[in-house]
């Protein structure tokens, strides 16, 4: 195995090697079949598209690292994205921050709900965030009442976060990376973080260890609610149109990212860069199939395949690795 | 050596619901002393050590430090005040590294807050090269063998300046070689005045380490001294409380034919040239060491693992399919080692349980009769002398009685060949005898056993014949006369050659 391709090696050993290695095979195939697929503007749209699920990303991470999931922040971006449509319109001259920092404080609120169900009641989170999945819906198709936020509600300020671009890069894409950053640090180099770790990996030695396991349970579900509060302004800021349905089934594409970006749904394993990865794997993968003029209604059967493939890839290596650690032992 | 307690227990009582399991127990550590715990299973050793490690609270007495009394509420408490514990089985992070793993919740920082990983590194590398351990602090916990895992753990607690350190068992899972290099890491930290309980079923290392022993029975310290007043049959009468004979009612049978003849049974890396028959009314025991693959083989036999090459014959007839379905119809029962995973459907009453294996015969025109699975669990659970009602669930019996409920589900079945795994692990002394009762009594109508027991003296009381394992292989094959915990043990770590020299190398050893 020494010796050899080396650095294809090394490249396909890490999880992330292999994501950026399978996104620039994909986009060079694409580019050589059209190459309109790397001008500017598909690509600036490439990143529009990615940017507000890979930030939803960053909380499922730190949710699934646990051995959690978290299901209602579509219901959580769509509230908190009509909630920042209707603060424009109520409180003309509102500035932009103000109603980003309203928004993320409205999703923590959200959060917390699901925090104290799961860390204190107890309540499994799948069962929690699928109720306040439904919960948090029908309470902003409630209170919408078939209204919409319009681009014209907007100042057009608050819509440039959405269109314009530093260095080439949208803005809003420069906020994702901002906090991706953040988030790996986090995770990597501070003991919050590697208790998130802790916890999903083995949840008794979590205690054992005296890692306040409740607490830290809260601590992902109120950052994963306070990061799609922040995604539904910036959802309003993207598309401009707010309704009642806004976002809806976005927590399924986030979750599959999540895991395809190589965090296991056991816990314990994976990086948000990875997550990321999974998520611009995704979008290049859906804009591939575009360009290809793939019919559209086969793209979603096209993610539920990766999904899987990833899955099986893993258990795959798992499977390898386990059998080589059985013979190590054995000693024959 | 008079110097006063490092920590000290003092009149703990402790229930758990109706249960009283901790009865006035009083325990000191003294500094450079391995103090000894020994007792049965469901003695209290276990809730004991849960208490030193804050895991638990007793009810009434007080927990002393270098006098003072103290009040664990938490393990970080007890470990803040220099009580480590290292369990059997050992609580790792499999995903973290070796260092994160010792580190957790109290990593090193640099001077911008960052983690300081390379000081982690650092400080473990040392305590590892210290022991004279060849581990790497970055490396993965995931793959590390027990013994390594241990010592994972023994770092944990060099870290934390342990002054008490408490091992529950901590060689049940090592092979010989392992307990030496444990012993020497552990006579280096007495040495340097370390408080070291040790909890442990095997009583030569018991006698080869500690300078003190305490042995539990039913909650209560029974005895307690240093260790020049004591001997291997006066800690086991403690233990005990009756002779040995009383506990394994085995009685003599002549073997007839043979049931089950298998043969060059192998599983890559498990187990591998296993050949041996049982015949009627034999009780044949696997024996070895935790991890040698006895549980594998017995798996592999009903068909719940695969099998890479080898032969399963029942009768003249050889299984084609090894599957637990073919098993079955062949007459094959298996008692699994963990009843709560897969033994018992816990929330479904007694008679569900004994009656899933026979569905087919509680049948009437294609649904369950009730009438006919109350009289078929009724046959089996008073033949087990169960203790509760067949129509309760079997979730709230005792681990003994639950045992019996496993054991009536496979017995409805009438098999001619019975694999039992463990089957008195967790269950007290009482339901103990008469599972070892009811054993002896199939073996007597006819029935071939194969008893998988980790405890020596149950195999030795029970075995009409002693296979033992080491490392996926069988070392000896053991006549009921030649069977003794050194013979046993001798074959179990791995040392080969003619059965006679075995033995009397075996006494030397125990001599010397």
């Amino acid at each position: 195995m020494a010796g050899g391709q080396g650095w294809l090696n090394v490249l396909l050993r890490s999880r992330e090697g292999s994501l950026v290695l399978l996104i620039a095979v994909m986009t060079v195939l694409t580019t050589s079949l059209n190459p309109r697929f790397i001008s500017p503007q598909s690509l600036k749209d490439l990143m529009l598209n990615v940017s507000i699920i890979a930030l939803l990303v960053l909380g499922q991470t730190v949710i699934i690292l646990m051995r959690q999931i978290d299901l209602s922040i579509s219901s959580i971006v769509g509230i908190t994205a009509f909630l920042s449509g209707s603060l424009f319109i109520n409180h003309p001259g509102i500035p932009g921050m103000v109603v980003v920092l309203i928004a993320i404080l409205a999703g923590l609120l959200l959060g917390a709900v699901n925090a104290t169900l799961i860390a204190w009641g107890r309540i499994p989170a799948l069962i929690t965030t699928l109720g306040t999945l439904y919960i948090f819906r029908g309470a902003n198709y409630a209170w919408v009442h078939g209204r919409q936020v319009n681009a014209v509600n907007v100042p057009a300020s608050f819509l440039a976060i959405g269109t314009s671009t530093f260095a080439g890069i949208p803005f809003l894409t420069w906020i994702v990376l901002v906090l991706l950053v953040v988030f790996a640090i986090g995770l990597r180099q501070y003991m919050v973080g590697r208790e998130f770790y802790a916890i999903g990996s083995n949840p008794n030695a979590a205690v054992l260890a005296g890692i306040n396991v409740s607490r830290r349970l809260a601590t992902g579900f109120l950052v994963s609610g306070a990061i799609a509060g922040l995604a539904g302004a910036l959802w309003l800021a993207r598309f401009g149109t707010v309704d009642a349905t806004a976002a809806e089934g976005i927590e399924l594409t986030v979750i599959t990212s999540t895991v395809v970006g190589g965090v296991a749904i056991t816990g314990g394993v994976g990086t948000v860069v990875g997550a990321v990865l999974g998520a611009l794997l995704l979008s290049v993968f859906s804009s591939t199939l575009v360009f290809l003029r793939v019919p559209s209604f086969w793209q979603q059967s096209f993610q539920g395949a990766m999904l899987l493939l990833a899955i099986a890839a893993d258990a795959y290596l798992a499977h390898r690795y386990a059998l080589r650690l059985r013979v190590k032992w054995s000693h024959v | 050596m008079s110097s006063a307690p490092t920590i000290e227990l003092v009149d703990i009582y402790k229930s758990f619901g109706s249960t009283r399991v901790l009865e006035g127990v009083s325990l000191p550590l003294f500094p450079g002393e391995v103090h000894s715990l020994v007792g049965e299973n469901g003695a209290g050793k276990s809730t004991l050590v849960k208490i030193m490690a804050g895991l638990h609270l007793a009810d009434k007495g007080a927990v002393r430090i270098g006098g003072q009394e103290v009040l664990f509420r938490s393990t970080a408490q007890a470990q803040q005040a220099g009580v480590s514990v290292i369990y059997q089985e050992p609580t790792l992070f499999r995903d973290l590294s070796i260092a994160e793993n010792v580190f957790m919740h109290r990593q090193p920082k640099t001077t911008y807050g960052w983690i300081d990983y390379a000081e982690m590194n650092r400080v473990v590398s040392e305590h590892l090269t210290q022991l004279g351990v060849s581990l790497r602090p970055e490396d993965p916990v995931l793959g590390l063998s027990i013994a390594d895992q241990q010592i994972v753990e023994i770092v944990k607690a060099l870290t934390f300046e342990a002054k008490v350190l408490i091992m529950d068992e901590p060689t049940a899972a090592l092979s010989l070689e392992e307990v030496k290099r444990l012993f020497q890491v552990v006579e280096r930290l007495r040495a340097k005045g370390a408080a070291i309980m040790f909890v442990s079923h095997r009583l030569e290392e018991v006698f080869a380490i500690s300078q003190r022993i305490t042995v539990m029975r039913d909650g209560r310290v029974v005895g307690s001294g240093p260790v020049k007043e004591w001997t291997t049959e006066k800690v086991i009468q403690n233990m005990v409380g009756r002779s040995l004979e009383a506990l394994y009612p085995k009685e003599k049978v002549e073997p007839g034919k043979v049931v089950l003849r298998v043969r060059n049974l192998r599983r890559a890396g498990v187990f591998r040239e296993i050949s041996f028959e049982v015949r009627k009314g034999e009780i044949v025991c696997l024996a070895g060491l935790v991890g040698a693959g006895r549980s594998e083989v017995a798996r592999a036999i009903f068909g719940i693992d695969p099998l890479d090459s080898g032969e399963v014959l029942i009768g003249d007839k050889a299984l084609t399919k090894h599957t637990p379905q073919m098993a079955m119809a062949a007459g094959i029962g298996f008692v699994p080692e963990d009843r709560q995973q897969q033994g018992l459907v816990m929330e479904m009453t007694v008679m569900r349980n004994v009656t899933l294996t026979v569905l087919r015969q509680v049948q009437r025109f294609g649904l369950v009769s009730k009438e006919k699975e109350r009289e078929i669990a009724a046959q089996w659970t008073q033949r087990m002398r169960l203790k509760g009602h067949i129509e309760e669930p079997a979730s709230i019996l005792s681990g003994g009685n639950q045992q019996k409920v496993v054991l009536a589900k496979w017995l409805a079945t009438q098999p001619k060949l019975l694999i039992v795994d463990e089957p008195t692990r967790g269950v007290d002394v009482g339901a103990k005898s008469e599972v070892h009762r009811t054993l002896s009594q199939l073996a007597q109508e006819g029935m071939a056993i194969i008893m998988i027991s980790s405890e020596l003296p149950e195999v030795i009381g029970m075995a009409d014949r002693v296979l033992v394992m080491h490392e996926g292989k069988l070392t000896a094959e053991l006549a009921r006369s030649e069977a003794t915990e050194e013979t046993i043990m001798f074959a179990a770590t791995g040392q080969t050659g003619p059965l006679r020299d075995k033995k009397a190398k075996a006494n030397s050893n125990g001599q010397s």
